[in-house]
């Protein structure tokens, strides 16, 4: 083993190798910074080049990419709380407050240092388990893994602000949304109406980025100055966040190991990663209270999880041939494109490769957080610029980055509306996190859950290891609770408060007609098709029932916002540039669309020249049109390209 | 004046015959793969591609575009939407996206059998079973039957359906959990215990089964096999010692297999194995250009590059242009009333599939 890991060493740095591995960082230090794109994009544009490259090159340029994306994700989800991946939602809670408050450096940098570390604590993990990873993968099966959504279940509890109703129920709605599509035990179509498009279900990317980027966006467009509102000096902070990781390295050490852990079991989904470490973090810590208001271990616990994931994904894919999450799918691919077929005829002939793999995975992390360190100071300046300017390619890159889930304008449509309703969560203090948790363990749940069934019987709880998993749920849960205060209720509500007629009540009965919908949806499905999200709606419904009717308390803490009507009309004063986009888009295509926006906002709410506006506007466009040459791409068109031919990129 | 006549006549005919030679040169051809980046047919159609464009006269650009979506219905769609006739837009397809239109799924608004077809791709699986049974070879069988075995599938209307109406026809009482996403998370399973039949595609069996096989924890029992020239199902070469379905069929039932399962199954396996892959062009494109395309991909196959190559990256399974492929085609997609709607009736009995 060891001989293979020093001349793997040395083959990296022979010849071209390495230059191929800088390629692949650079690529995914651009891929991690626009939002929604990850892994998957950066494969689909190498893909063509990689067919007859030497295998070490090509490995090293891939891996370069995958590894550094955990972390340049980061930038986005800090300076505009946009998440930049999946995996890198739960930074936003945390590091976009601190970016607010003037911070963005400590929080970038305190970000780069714990991704760093966290990946180069996956890298070691890969090396040291690979060879013996086999029977802990065969060891987690379906009722361990149910058992294990369970756990990730349980932080929704931890996530909930100062109202577990709200979260519970958030949570329903997730979950619910999650069972969208095709049943995995009996294929049947769930809660589509009819529509081609929600037969593939929603995809965590339009959730993710409508849950936070939409409702942000909306509250600072309200506010119209930039994202930073204090006047600290930027740069100063880089060495303040180091510290803060450097002191917090406890904290990045456990949650390497949860992001190893999630990684190496396929099947868990990586977009939960985060999360879990998020929650592990704020159960364990004895002073809660910071979080959610620029707390640094809120930055550093998921940015430390999410890269070392990327090493223990790594371990399934090679070992088994079984992705851990969709970017490895594709990886997997470009491995059988150079001849290197995963399996464990690869770890016992040819250790080499994988070692490679693993010291390109050391490399581009170190590489790549050097890289970020290095440009994140200025580009924390972000945070500085007038939000007349910024808004518009933040609304640019969320559509574009919604646009890529099925590449159809209903992406953006649906972005929209589920924009809205999350808008509203964040007025009326619903956890946006709960919805996401539910949303992507939705599937893990339902799925293991049968197949435990079916192969175990209901014995499988009894099962020693799920038994432990369960425990380890009950401890976390109680972590949780520990220190938590339920605040005194203020208001006076009655119950015919709900029925006067204003934004909130409208608002809940949405929520409340969803759940009666998702109940009667159901019914129309085989028991199989129907049990889980039967049970969850039923649960929900009859909750949401109690709350809104038969308990004072809950009551009041569900009718209870602290957004004034005047708040909420200029929230979506606000969201009406993002429908006006999409009309716009609806209409004329994207590249015009976006040339009229872009005009519109900065007219509207900066005093720049007209000349200096167009010349901001053909910034944005070329990038979008560099974007789309790579990547094949077509940009949605409007109702005017199907009445006239315009060369591309007006198609 | 007749000699004028002649000549512009003479001079009409040269243009038409000119104007009728294909020619590519500094366009760029689109490959559509209705699945995403990485998967089989994505490397199916990316190995091919730069050989494709070598082969086309002109040499034009061949570009892979994944639009997934639908279980490849979406792509399928687009591509049936394609009338301009400029043979610069191929759609490689695979079993995926080919059973939904057999099993008349509400998503389905193509017809691949209005498609000129120019290659078509085959490959082949093999099943195996747990040694716990006591099963060590066909004359075992018995030892199957009676026991409740467990099977890992995606779902009833994927390829798995080919597997699970195998094993319905032989008699055998499978159970089969639903939800696994993939061949390899149900192999994971086998290894695990958990699953005790299996079957996977012969890239994965080869490399994989092998050593299971070899370590003494999985037991062969058949190999799907490929379809000949006539479209008859011959045994696989990747496997020769490996019975086909067919041959097994008949080794258990002492007759050969026929009736309305067994004609479901020929269709299904053809689309799902025989001719998984097929690449075809719009409708109602020129008979010049499809000829074009065909030569060209009879030109690939016969290269030395190909034969260096092809069976590494696409098993040693025929590659059939012209005259084979459509007869592939036709395989696939050849489904009488009466099966198909015996195929409608057992998924839904069988397994809850509502159409």
């Amino acid at each position: 083993m060891l001989d293979s890991l020093i001349s793997a060493f040395t083959l990296i740095f022979s010849g071209e190798h390495f230059l191929f591995l800088l390629f692949g960082v650079v690529m995914g230090i651009f891929i991690g910074i626009l939002p929604g794109l990850g892994g998957i994009v950066g494969f689909s544009i190498l893909m063509p080049f990689i067919y007859g490259m030497d295998p070490v090159s090509a490995l090293a340029m891939l891996i370069g990419l995958i590894a550094v994306i955990p972390t340049s994700d980061t930038f986005t989800s800090v300076l505009m709380g946009i998440p930049g991946s999946s995996a890198s939602q739960a930074t936003v809670l945390d590091g976009f407050t601190l970016a607010k408050q003037g911070q963005a450096a400590r929080a970038l940098s305190a970000a780069f240092s714990a991704s760093l570390f966290g990946g180069l604590f996956g890298a070691c993990v890969l090396t040291l388990i690979v060879v013996i990873a086999k029977p802990i993968i065969l060891f987690f099966g379906s009722s361990e893994l149910f058992m294990l959504g369970i756990l990730g279940i349980s932080m929704v509890g931890v996530l909930s602000g100062d109202s577990f109703v709200k979260g519970f129920l958030a949570c329903g709605i997730g979950l619910l949304l999650g069972t969208m599509g095709s049943a995995p035990a009996t294929g049947e179509w769930r809660l589509t109406f009819g529509s081609y498009y929600l037969f593939d279900g929603l995809k965590v990317v339009t959730i993710g980025l409508a849950a936070f980027a939409i409702p942000e966006i909306c509250d600072l467009l309200r506010k119209n100055k930039t994202i930073a509102t204090k006047d600290e000096p930027i740069g100063k902070g880089w060495l303040k966040g180091l510290m803060d990781t450097l002191r917090e390295k406890w904290i990045v050490i456990r949650c390497a190991g949860i992001g190893t852990l999630v990684g190496i079991l396929p099947g868990l989904g990586g977009s939960v990663v985060d999360w879990i470490a998020y929650g592990h973090v704020v159960q364990t810590s004895k002073d809660k209270s910071n979080f959610g208001k620029g707390d640094i271990r809120g930055v550093i616990a998921p940015e430390s999880a999410n890269n070392a994931k990327e090493g223990g994904g790594l371990v399934p894919t090679i070992l088994f041939g079984i992705p851990g999450s969709g970017s490895m799918a594709v990886f997997l691919g470009g491995l059988t494109l150079l001849g290197i077929e995963p399996g464990p005829a690869l770890i016992e002939e040819d250790l080499q490769f994988t070692y490679v793999m693993v010291w390109s995975l050391a490399l581009a992390n170190v590489i790549g957080a050097g890289m970020c360190f290095a440009i994140s100071s200025k580009v924390a300046k972000i945070t500085t610029i007038p939000y007349g300017v910024l808004a518009p390619f933040m609304i640019m890159i969320i559509c574009f980055a919604a646009f890529q889930v099925t590449r159809s304008i209903y992406d953006l449509y649906i972005l929209i509306i589920l924009g809205a309703f999350c808008t509203l969560m964040k007025s009326y203090n619903w956890p946006r996190p709960a919805l996401l948790i539910g949303f992507v363990l939705s599937d893990t749940l339902e799925t293991y859950l049968y197949q435990a069934v079916q192969i175990y019987d209901w014995n499988f709880l009894t099962r020693t290891s799920v038994i432990i998993i369960f425990i380890i749920t009950l401890i976390s849960i109680f972590l949780g609770m520990r220190t938590k205060k339920e605040k005194t209720v203020v208001h006076n509500v009655k119950i015919s408060d709900l029925f006067k007629f204003n934004l909130e009540t409208v608002y809940l009965g949405i929520i409340y007609l969803f759940f009666g919908i998702t109940v009667y949806d159901s019914f129309t499905h085989n028991f199989l098709g129907g049990v889980f999200p039967g049970g969850i709606s039923i649960i929900m419904f009859v909750t949401m029932t109690y709350t809104l009717f038969f308990n004072q308390r809950w009551l009041s803490k569900a009718l209870n916002s602290s957004y004034s009507l005047e708040d909420t009309k200029d929230m979506f004063y606000a969201f009406s540039w993002i429908i006006f986009l999409v009309l716009l888009v609806t209409f004329f295509g994207f590249i015009i669309g976006i040339v009229i926006l872009f005009v519109s906002v900065m007219k509207n709410k900066t005093n720049l020249s007209l000349l200096k506006i167009l010349l901001i506007t053909s910034g944005g466009i070329v990038l979008m049109l560099v974007l789309s040459y790579f990547m094949v791409l077509d940009f949605p068109s409007g109702l005017l390209q199907e009445y006239v031919k315009l060369p591309w990129p007006f198609k | 004046m007749f000699k004028k006549f002649l000549a512009i006549v003479a001079a009409l005919m040269m243009s038409m015959t000119s104007s009728f030679a294909v020619d590519f040169s500094g366009k760029t051809v689109t490959w559509l793969v209705p699945f995403g980046a990485g998967g089989g047919s994505d490397k199916w159609a990316r190995y091919y591609a730069p050989m494709l464009s070598k082969a086309l006269p002109g040499n034009p650009t061949v570009v892979v575009q994944n639009c997934p979506g639908g279980s490849g219905t979406k792509c399928s769609n687009q591509f049936a939407q394609i009338k301009n006739g400029d043979g610069l837009t191929i759609l490689g397809d695979s079993g995926s996206s080919k059973f939904p239109f057999l099993l008349d799924d509400k998503r389905v608004q193509y017809n691949p059998t209005k498609w000129p077809v120019v290659l078509s791709s085959a490959t082949g699986g093999g099943a195996y079973v747990t040694p716990k049974t006591g099963y060590k070879t066909s004359a075992d069988f018995k030892k199957l039957q009676g026991k409740k075995l467990k099977y890992g599938a995606q779902g009833a209307t994927s390829l798995d359906l080919i597997a699970l109406l195998a094993f319905d026809m032989l008699g055998l009482q499978v159970d089969a959990v639903m939800g696994y996403k993939g061949r390899g998370p149900a192999r994971v399973a086998f290894e695990r215990g958990e699953m005790t039949i299996d079957y996977q595609t012969s890239s994965a069996y080869l490399k994989v089964n092998q050593t299971l096989v070899k370590d003494g924890k999985a037991v062969p029992l058949f190999a799907w096999g490929i379809l000949d020239e006539s479209g008859n199902i011959v045994r696989d070469p990747t496997f020769p010692n490996l019975p086909s379905f067919v041959e097994y069929y008949e080794s258990v039932h002492g007759k050969k297999p026929k009736g309305p399962a067994w004609s479901a199954w020929k269709t299904f396996f053809a689309s799902g194995f025989g001719g998984q892959k097929m690449v075809y062009l719009p409708e109602g494109t020129s008979a010049d250009i499809v000829k074009t395309y065909a030569d060209a991909f009879a030109k690939v196959v016969a290269s030395d590059e190909f034969k260096k190559t092809s069976s590494k990256r696409l098993g040693k399974y025929p590659q059939a242009t012209g005259k084979a492929a459509v007869a592939a085609q036709k395989e696939a997609f050849t489904i009488d009333a009466k099966s198909k709607a015996w195929i409608k009736n057992h998924l839904s009995k069988n397994y809850g599939v509502k159409f």
